[in-house]
């Protein structure tokens, strides 16, 4: 076997597929409700994150909209799926074939994410052309036209209202499912001569279009097929969560997943998913505290709001002391580790 | 009412609305035309300043001493911001900036809903302020007008400040380019102190204003205020201040239009329609009105 066969090539993917198959068999089977809601959510911000990333990592337009397009996947997905009895109560005024008709999970949830891949397509070719702060300021405002829409469209969002009764599709497997597909496909987009594009144009934007790459364009299809799946993860999360309300996809929920890829570093996929770890357990943990807790015989009562604090404190840190995120736009690279375990001239051992 | 009065009318309530936009909107570009920073956080000094002022008001201090302590509350705020959080990060990447002052509005709302519960409380002003003024088929709140005439002084003795003193001067010099302002000699902490007061201090006149318009005040009252601030700014090109001041009464006189020409049945996505607006804006003009147009050189 030479090093670069592909054995050797394929064998780290599929041994760390492998190995996360069954921690997540092991969740499904044996975890308790509590831990598997938090393994489903870690997945669900996976996704998020890791779509995130491609948008504003690679291309280094920040989105601050992105969970303008969770709301959209979720929205849309939930009209879909809702049971016919519940869209007779809850959705009386639903146009003709939307209400008499229930959707399963998977066509839901592409539907989803199809949905804000469009929207993305239409916003995109007007912001795409702005710069650095001027990108951040009109995606938030595409936050709020979306805000205002689901607000004010009451016959298919219930409007301010909570949106209940969506059936709980999302498991730990259809979650994960997209989870690892995402990254992967994130992964190999930053890999190809796509995401090489993307990456120049966000390093220098002028030498970029000098070699022929087009900004606009690259930037578009990133823009576009991040959509997609923070759509899909929108569907996921309704699904899970089962009832929400616009406010769940404002300002608090941008926030978190920016957090998360902040922290772990723009630009690197493998950063995204240490992120959405790090920051996922943190938030639970703080969560729990905030309910108040005996240190000791001392009593802390509780304070609600205070894990927000604390988290906005860590990020301020975080900026501060390691501005690029703990994996500073670096990848843990598969391969590179097991070149260290398995040694480059293996074969100078073999016995003749 | 007819005609040219219902314009009249129209054109007061834009033109207040404006001045407290125009006076949010300066605060963000002063700070933006210096360091890049999009101070998101600008818009809790609203909240800082109304809670500091309906504190003291409660405890039975007179309206104007209140209102005055507010101001000063949130002028101390926006200083402490400005060097707790944003002095360490100078220099960094606009985005890094921009998350940063994200974690501030954060940290502040969520300190002021564990201190004063999330609920709203009403803001007791004083009668004065909610007087209605009958001038012919007009009618005038006092509200407004104080509005306008506080804005128009405030303006006025802006644009005295940068263009006269030493220290506007030094401001001017140092959006313009922070390096070679340092290079001669300015004190560019200080000349960044000056523009977070100055700011601070706009916010803190504009949360006693919109506090005692509203009636009511929360820990998250700051948000939208700071959006339509961010929109007036950008409108007019970021960082410039005759432009955050012309794009907050473009703002001011859109919504209002807005409010008057669309269908009943529209008139609630009015702030979806100022959005997109902007939007198409700024396809045509990528940097605002007053932004330059101007090609970036090699």
């Amino acid at each position: 076997m030479r090093p670069g066969s592909p054995v050797l090539r394929l064998a780290p993917p599929a041994l760390l597929l492998a190995l996360l198959a069954l921690l997540l068999a092991a969740a499904d089977l044996f975890a308790g409700d509590y831990a598997q809601r938090i393994v489903i959510g870690i997945g669900i911000n996976i996704i998020l994150v890791v779509s995130l990333n491609l948008s504003s990592g690679f291309t280094g337009v920040f989105s601050l909209g992105h969970t303008g397009f969770m709301a959209i996947g979720a929205y849309a997905a939930s009209v879909c799926t809702l049971p016919v009895a519940l869209k007779a109560v809850n959705l009386p005024s639903l146009p003709g074939w939307l209400s008499h008709s229930a959707l399963p999970f998977l066509p839901a949830t592409l539907i989803g994410g199809a949905l804000a891949m469009c929207v993305a397509f239409v916003v995109g070719i007007s912001l795409m052309r702005l710069k650095g702060a001027y990108v951040s300021v009109a995606t938030l405002g595409f936050l709020v036209i979306v805000q205002v829409i689901l607000v004010n469209w009451d016959q298919v969002t219930r409007g301010a209202r909570t949106f209940a009764g969506v059936p709980p599709y999302s498991s730990i497997w259809n979650v994960w499912i997209w989870a690892a597909l995402s990254v992967y496909l994130v992964w190999r987009i930053g890999r190809s001569p796509f995401g090489r594009d993307m990456k120049a144009a966000r390093d220098d934007e002028i030498a970029a279009r000098s070699l022929g790459v087009s900004v606009i364009r690259s930037r578009l299809l990133a823009f576009c097929f991040s959509a997609f799946l923070t759509g899909v993860a929108g569907s996921l999360w309704a699904h899970f969560i089962t009832s929400f309300s616009p406010k769940s996809f404002f300002f608090v929920q941008a926030f978190t997943v920016i957090t998360m890829l902040v922290i772990g570093g723009l630009g690197s996929v493998s950063g995204s998913v240490i992120g959405v770890f790090i920051i996922t357990v943190l938030s639970e943990v703080l969560r729990n505290a905030e309910r108040g807790l005996d240190v000791g015989s001392v009593h802390i009562p509780p304070i609600y709001g205070a894990s927000q604090v604390l988290m906005a404190i860590l990020f301020v840190l975080i900026i501060v002391f390691k501005p690029a995120g703990l994996m500073g736009g670096r990848e843990i690279e598969l391969g590179s580790f097991i070149r260290r375990i398995v040694p480059r001239d293996w074969k100078k051992f073999r016995r003749p | 009412m007819t005609g040219p009065e219902l314009i009249l009318q129209q054109l007061i309530n834009a033109v207040s609305i404006g001045s407290l936009y125009a006076l949010m909107a300066i605060g963000l570009a002063m700070v933006f035309g210096i360091l890049r920073l999009i101070n998101f956080a600008h818009g809790d000094l609203i909240m800082v300043g109304s809670y500091v002022a309906l504190l003291l008001i409660v405890l039975g201090l007179p309206f104007v001493i209140a209102a005055a302590a507010g101001i000063l509350a949130s002028t101390l705020a926006g200083l402490l911001m400005e060097r707790l959080a944003y002095r360490p990060i100078r220099g960094a990447h606009e985005i890094a900036m921009l998350l940063t002052s994200f974690s501030v509005t954060i940290l502040l709302e969520n300190l002021a809903i564990i201190l004063f519960r999330p609920t709203s409380r009403p803001f007791p002003a004083p009668a004065v302020l909610h007087a209605v003024i009958e001038a012919g088929k007009l009618r005038l709140a006092s509200l407004d007008l104080i509005a306008i005439a506080v804005a128009a002084i405030l303006l006025l003795a802006l644009t005295l400040f940068v263009t006269r003193t030493e220290v506007g001067i030094s401001m001017r010099a140092a959006a313009q380019d922070l390096l070679a302002a340092r290079l001669m000699g300015i004190n560019v902490n200080k000349v960044i102190a000056a523009a977070f007061a100055i700011g601070s201090f706009m916010a803190g006149v504009v949360g006693i204003l919109w506090s005692a318009r509203v009636g009511k005040i929360d820990p998250l009252m700051g948000f939208n205020p700071v959006l339509k601030a961010f929109v007036a700014s950008v409108i007019g090109g970021l960082g410039s201040l005759p432009g955050a001041v012309i794009g907050a009464y473009v703002l001011g006189g859109l919504e209002i239009l807005l409010q008057g020409l669309l269908p009943s049945a529209l008139t609630p996505y009015r702030d979806a329609f100022v959005f997109v607006i902007l939007i198409a804006l700024l396809l045509f003009r990528p940097n605002g009105i007053l932004g330059s147009t101007e090609k970036e050189k090699i």
